[in-house]
């Protein structure tokens, strides 16, 4: 796998930011895994040999961190969050019916690689509890029916990239 | 009649952009430090408003500003705290999605007050959004001449970057935080030396909470007094309460400090759910000690809630009814400081291992007689033994359980199985 081009462009920007090169580590691990999905062990080495730094410096952040992900996620990441007060809020009933729905459980993605399940501490959004985070976003103050919503709603997105994907291939 | 000040462009639709900030009076604060006061004056005033700490250890943060060395020699940084992961909390995150320009300028007034030319904002990475709309906010205040070169003609230099988080609770702690932005797993460091001698990269650091900065343009536009007449005398000033939990209206709500916990609860968050009782408060986020529905009348604010056995922490305040069973609450609680022990040290992460076992068989039904004294010996050899707070915030919180609802456990115990179930 060679890195995107702009991956080395990127970090460096990133590592400007810094009097030490070891600084931009988590940053250059966040750009890779946008452009990745995930961080295999060959990404972290491309990232150890950009910064010029210890190969172990990004294992070792790699796999403290709970945003990174050394094994691939599916296309949509549903993290819940179970927190207190999400908890309060019905986190439980919403999970049990994702695990239903999608016949998954916590830490399992669909065989069709489009849903993996998390729960998550909290998301700092406890306002709109129960909260769920997919992508970069929030979705906030989720019932069943809603939650059903956004699962037929991410399918269709889905369904409509690939669609795209076959046309313009054809 | 309290006047909101940190929330009061909360509702224009362009609060986030700077013409909409200018527009209030933002960045006058950031000018008149510059153009009427010395660094050594714009610490007297933080010091003279009494401003404490909002990350939830209250300290008086003009004396941590005085902390820094004066002397010329290695370059002095400034640090934001914004990792906020304190489970119930959610006022900075609001602050930098809708007003951030109010944490650019109390960070440039800060940076000028302890001489330094760089500050980082560590954001969690989850908060998408934030680190977006934040980082557009820079970019119009560096275009603008708030930062960046000669800030409005004053010769101080300034310049703010985010530093984005990748999910770790114990970046709150501001040691962890600081080695986390050199590049390693965040743990906590021995302390002396503080961060104010010793910190990012072994130079003098400060490191602020997120609403902390964000009321220092407000006190010095509307000066020390001002600020130190909202409040207790010893705590005072408008503070963010986040509320959340089994309540009619969560929300982030901005009154004065030392408010009462009830008046907060009932009056403003609009009280418990149809048909259901209050029955016991979260005053300061997960760590902060539970308080039981008769001790309502607490003022919410630092000395008044630690005097009552509690702590006012991240004011993330979680609301629990009567329909809700406590050891569940109290073992997700003690589950969450498990998942985020750092490992460093062995009361904490070995002690709360031991102890989510312990509550996870009560709640299952299968706890054992003497399952309660295991809990407190458990306690006892975690708190005051733990290399920093996050042991001690487990221990302190899972000790005001077993002391408020001991029946509880003990129904559990006694009937092998959860009432509430």
């Amino acid at each position: 796998m060679s890195p995107p081009s702009d991956m080395r462009a990127e970090i460096e920007a990133a590592a400007a930011r810094y009097p030490d090169r070891r600084s931009a580590i988590m940053p250059a691990l966040l750009i890779a895994q946008r452009l990745h999905g995930h961080l295999p062990g060959q990404v972290l080495e491309e990232v150890a040999d950009i910064l010029g730094v210890e190969r172990i410096w990004v294992y070792e952040l790699a796999t403290f961190y709970t945003l990174f992900h050394t094994e691939p996620v599916g296309r949509y990441h549903l993290q819940l969050c179970d927190n207190v007060s999400c908890m309060l809020c019905g986190s439980e009933a919403l999970l049990a019916h994702i695990e239903t729905v999608l016949g998954i459980g916590k830490g399992e993605t669909t065989a069709d690689g489009l849903f993996t399940l998390s729960t998550v501490e909290c998301l700092g959004a406890c306002e709109m509890a129960p909260v769920m985070q997919v992508g970069d976003d929030y979705h906030g103050a989720l019932d069943i029916a809603r939650l059903d919503a956004l699962l037929t709603r991410l399918r269709a997105e889905a369904g409509a990239a690939a669609g795209a994907t076959e046309m313009a291939g054809e | 009649m309290f006047e909101p000040v940190l929330l009061k462009n909360l509702d224009r639709p362009d609060a986030h952009r700077l013409a909409a900030y200018e527009a209030t009076g933002g960045y006058r604060g950031l000018a008149r430090a510059l153009k009427e006061h010395t660094p050594d004056e714009v610490i007297g005033i933080v010091k003279a408003a009494n401003l404490r700490g909002r990350g939830g250890a209250g300290f008086p943060t003009g004396m941590k500003w005085g902390f820094v060395p004066k002397a010329p020699g290695r370059p002095k940084y400034l640090c934001c705290n914004a990792d906020e992961g304190e489970p119930g909390t959610f006022k900075d995150r609001i602050i930098m999605e809708r007003d951030p320009h109010q944490l650019i300028e109390g960070m440039a007034i800060s940076a000028y007050a302890i001489g330094a030319a760089t500050a980082y904002v560590y954001i969690r990475g989850e908060y998408v959004k934030a680190i977006r709309t934040l980082g557009a906010a820079i970019g119009e205040a560096r275009d603008k001449g708030y930062l960046g070169q000669n800030i409005l003609g004053s010769g101080f230099d300034f310049e703010m970057h985010i530093h984005e988080g990748a999910g770790a609770y114990i970046c709150g702690e501001e040691t962890a935080m600081l080695d986390s932005l050199e590049g390693k797993r965040a743990q906590p460091r021995l302390k002396p030396p503080f961060p104010a001698v010793e910190g990012l990269y072994a130079s003098p650091t400060v490191v602020n909470n997120v609403e902390t900065l964000a009321c220092v343009p407000h006190i010095l536009t509307r000066g020390d007094d001002w600020f130190r007449d909202i409040g207790p005398e010893k705590s005072p000033g408008p503070k963010l309460y986040c509320l959340s939990g089994q309540v009619r209206k969560p929300g982030l709500y901005e009154l004065p400090m030392g408010i009462s916990l009830g008046e907060l609860v009932e009056e403003h968050a609009g009280g418990p759910l149809s048909g259901r009782r209050i029955k016991a408060v979260i005053p300061g986020g997960v760590s902060a000690p539970v308080i039981p529905a008769e001790g309502l009348g607490v003022a919410m604010d630092f000395d008044s809630l630690a005097a009552a056995g509690s702590m006012l922490g991240s004011a993330g305040v979680i609301v629990i009814d009567d329909s809700t069973c406590m050891v569940k609450v109290a073992t997700r609680i003690i589950e969450f400081f498990h998942h985020e022990s750092c490992g460093k040290c062995t009361p904490c992460r070995e002690g709360l291992n031991w102890v989510v076992k312990v509550l996870r068989r009560i709640e299952a039904g299968r706890g054992a007689p003497d399952d309660l004294d295991q809990l407190r010996d458990l306690c006892k050899g975690i708190f005051g033994n733990t290399f920093c707070a996050l042991g001690d915030g487990a221990a302190m919180g899972l000790r005001a359980a077993l002391e408020h609802y001991g029946d509880e456990f003990a129904a559990h115990i006694d009937r092998q199985k959860c009432p509430f179930h």
